[in-house]
């Protein structure tokens, strides 16, 4: 659309890599949640489709509030965060020293990165039957498979935040006279931070996902299980909440990461 | 003795299909607290030469000394200011100046009395750079002149014997560049520093170096050197002085007849011969 009135200076919201205000962004983020939320709630009220298979918005609602009030809605919420936590603390824990030495390393990079990039093909589900022979099904089972689904790609994530590192910065520094160790700890690792939390909050999502199949796996309690049993007995208004409270802890969670990020790396942002 | 003596040195890039000569029989010696200015055509292996003396890049022929030693690696006795990007964007102006301190090679037989007197100097060139106003600013609140000037004081904290210089001021407009040009000569006289300054821009290396060194490309080696005949405290005005200009002109006549190319239309000529070949 051609707008040649001289009030509007303000380029369109269309244009490639335009702008939008914040009130705006809200505008449509709000509409982007509305609209699925509305399709549904027709949808489910039309009758087209019986109700045990697709539950309206007010009985999962509902369903959500009795689980909460009358069954271990928050055990089983806790328990999930439990495995995450500890499955995706376990991952970052090594990940993050290894990472920095592939990146810092050209050998330590030619010795483990092709070998990571092979067990990452490799379907963390598929470990599954084997992680359950050695392990039982005790929480070390679903720690277990989590970390085999965010380890290795964290890790090779965190290499590649590393590498990104401005040469500049690096060189600068030797010829300040920083030793090898001085360099990892001043400027490499100094230097990734910002790129290596936006790294774990991408991979925290992955956790979750292996969480959830750990748990219809392996498991007899959390979100996961409560979605499988809620399966055999035909109660979709569990499924739904429970799917739907995984997408909302999910959320929660990335804007948390988004959060820590504007707060603890102010100087990473972009100049307003 | 000279500070710095470059003697035969050459440099071969290898590559997979055939090796490319990027340096050939360089000679060239830098006195101490001289102002020496490389200019030259691009592929002329003026920054090569540069990151050489660094220790960043390694020579594959020849000897290079600075202050007598052979020179194999980085070291604090040559700091190194680049075009842009080198600044800590996570440590505010004064912490990165600062930032050499925390190395191991500046806190070894360290007095107390060192440390005061360390702390003191960050000081004294946050003011010689003139950025006492921002003190505590990141870089990413910075202009690209103030971030180089924030670079110049940081190389310069562990008080190098040389300053090596990569086209600092490259990225920045005119304006700021004549500016730049006068902070940077100041310092050089408080400092008295020995700087090895890299430039693609003549009136710059003219109006900086005490020598102007002029490489020529294919391979790199030095063409000439001219003596800069004007008075060691340089001014703006003096630019538009008969000996300045003469300088000027007679450089960027060699650094065109060095590269076969006159003039810009010479230029588009041999870009239509080049694809007419092709």
């Amino acid at each position: 659309m051609s707008d040649t009135s001289q009030a509007s200076t303000r380029p369109g919201i269309w244009r490639i890599a335009g702008q939008l205000s914040r009130t705006q962004y809200w505008l449509f983020a709000a509409l982007g949640l509305f609209i699925p939320f509305a399709l549904w709630t027709l949808y489910s009220a039309s009758g087209w489709v019986d109700a045990i298979f697709m539950p309206g918005p007010w009985s999962v609602a509902t369903r959500l509030i009795t689980w909460l009030v009358e069954d271990d809605l928050t055990a089983d919420t806790l328990i999930s965060i439990y495995r995450v936590a500890s499955g995706f603390a376990l991952s970052a824990a090594l990940a993050l020293p290894l990472g920095l030495l592939i990146g810092a390393f050209r050998p330590v990079e030619a010795l483990l990165e092709p070998l990571t990039d092979f067990i990452r093909y490799m379907p963390a589900v598929a470990f599954i039957p084997l992680v359950m022979l050695w392990m039982g099904i005790g929480e070390s089972a679903k720690i277990s498979i989590i970390f085999i689904g965010t380890f290795f790609q964290m890790v090779l994530m965190v290499a590649e935040n590393v590498r990104l590192v401005p040469m500049a910065q690096i060189e600068a520094a030797l010829t300040m006279g920083a030793t090898r160790f001085e360099m990892i700890r001043l400027v490499l690792a100094q230097s990734a931070r910002p790129a290596i939390l936006d790294t774990l909050r991408i991979t925290m999502g992955w956790a979750w996902t292996y969480l959830v199949v750990a748990e219809m796996v392996a498991a007899n309690s959390g979100l996961g299980y409560a979605i499988l049993k809620a399966q055999r007995y035909l109660k979709t208004d569990t499924i739904f909440a429970g799917i739907i409270l995984i997408g909302l802890i999910g959320l929660v969670m990335d804007q948390g990461f988004r959060w820590l990020h504007r707060r603890l790396y102010p100087w990473a942002q972009a100049r307003g | 003795m000279s500070k710095v003596i470059i003697q035969n040195v050459g440099k071969v890039f290898e590559r997979a299909t055939s090796p490319i000569p990027a340096l050939e029989n360089v000679n060239l010696s830098i006195e101490d607290n001289e102002f020496i200015t490389l200019v030259g055509a691009s592929g002329c292996g003026k920054s090569t030469l540069l990151r050489i003396l660094a220790g960043l890049e390694y020579r594959t022929s020849g000897t290079v000394l600075c202050a007598g030693q052979n020179i194999s690696s980085p070291g604090a006795d040559r700091a190194m200011v680049f075009q842009h990007y080198s600044l800590y964007p996570w440590l505010s102006v004064i912490d990165n100046i600062k930032f050499s301190r925390q190395l191991k090679v500046n806190r070894e037989n360290l007095s107390s009395s060192d440390v005061e007197a360390a702390s003191g100097r960050a000081e004294a060139l946050l003011n010689l750079i003139g950025l006492n106003k921002v003190r505590d600013a990141y870089p990413n609140q910075l202009s690209g002149g103030m971030q180089q000037r924030v670079a110049i004081a940081r190389a310069l904290m562990g008080r190098p014997s040389i300053l090596l210089m990569d086209e600092p001021f490259g990225a920045l407009d005119s304006q700021t560049r004549e500016v730049m040009h006068d902070l940077i000569l100041h310092i050089h006289r408080i400092e008295k520093t020995t700087i090895v300054f890299v430039t693609h821009d003549v009136e710059e290396a003219v109006y900086l170096g005490q020598r102007v060194v002029l490489m020529q490309p294919r391979p790199g080696c030095i063409h000439s050197i001219f003596p800069v005949p004007l008075p060691a405290k340089r001014t703006q005005d003096m630019k538009r002085g008969e000996a300045f200009r003469a300088l000027r002109s007679e450089i960027l006549a060699r650094i065109r007849e060095s590269t076969g190319i006159t003039t810009d239309l010479d230029m588009l000529e041999q870009l239509n011969l080049q694809s007419a070949e092709s």
